[in-house]
């Protein structure tokens, strides 16, 4: 299958929708996606879904644990879990 | 028949981040959320074998960590709470106190509680998170929620930088699918 310049296939658009999702994609790649998402229903689908994911999850109600945190935290369980047995 | 079997050594990579976006709503401070969420598993590990295997590991740890909230509002508000009884209510002994268990209504009445899990965010997203197979949840965490950079995650996992969008395109599919119901 010859590459087109311009056009995407649908697996490429959204590889790069994932990619801008992290600011990771570059300006022509964006250009592309968006020309994709004119005649593309499902992709669309994909892009507004995956825009929404992006903006739930920068809610700052969404937390973890820092990751030394819980190294310690295991550390602490493992410590009990040689004492109990 | 047990069908359900615990591993405390999963503990902390499969339950942690969920119980702590569990608690951290109910008490509104990180260290003591942390706190919480160790003796949680501290004190489920101490009490393993009364563990029937009727409930999966993590409701069973949720129900831990429920009481252990409990506690922690009772310490709280012990002093406070003492002083409003003898203020308001007759000094008969007996019953000193009785109406404040009466009048209170339950906060973890069990219809309600799964209505206001669904309403926060963090613990559904984490639930959904804890639904994808552990080493997508893991990178798909790192690399949306701790912000590290693809290539420090290739390394740590030692994976190709396209292995990684691959697990990165799975989990927002799979995530986008689960939360679709209650955020979409």
């Amino acid at each position: 299958m010859g590459k087109s310049k311009i056009l995407l296939a649908c697996d490429e658009a959204n590889h790069v929708c994932d990619k801008a999702q992290y600011k990771e994609a570059t300006l022509w790649e964006k250009i592309r996606l968006n020309v994709h998402l004119i005649y593309c229903r499902a992709c669309r689908k994909y892009t507004k879904n995956n825009l929404k994911l992006t903006k739930l999850m920068k809610s700052p109600e969404v937390k973890t644990i820092d990751q030394r945190d819980k190294q310690a935290m295991k550390e602490r369980l493992m410590q009990e879990l040689s004492n109990h047995q | 028949m047990p069908t359900n079997t615990i591993d405390p050594t999963t503990w902390v990579d499969k339950y942690s981040d969920y119980l702590f976006n569990y608690t951290i709503v109910r008490v509104d401070d990180k260290e003591i959320a942390q706190d919480l969420v160790q003796e949680t598993f501290l004190a489920g590990l101490k009490s393993m074998k009364n563990f029937k295997g009727e409930a999966s590991e993590r409701t069973w740890l949720i129900s831990i960590l429920k009481r252990k909230i409990i506690d922690y509002y009772r310490k709280i508000n012990s002093k406070k709470g003492k002083a409003e009884v003898r203020l308001n209510y007759n000094s008969d002994s007996d019953s000193e106190g009785d109406w404040l268990e009466e009048r209170v209504a339950d906060p973890f009445d069990a219809n309600a509680e799964g209505e206001i899990e669904n309403k926060e965010l963090g613990t559904a997203i984490h639930n959904c998170i804890g639904k994808l197979p552990e080493k997508q949840a893991t990178i798909f965490k790192m690399k949306t929620i701790q912000g590290f950079d693809t290539e420090t995650i290739c390394d740590e996992f030692s994976i190709t930088a396209s292995n990684l969008w691959v697990i990165i395109h799975r989990a927002r599919t799979a995530l986008a699918a689960c939360l679709e119901k209650s955020w979409f």
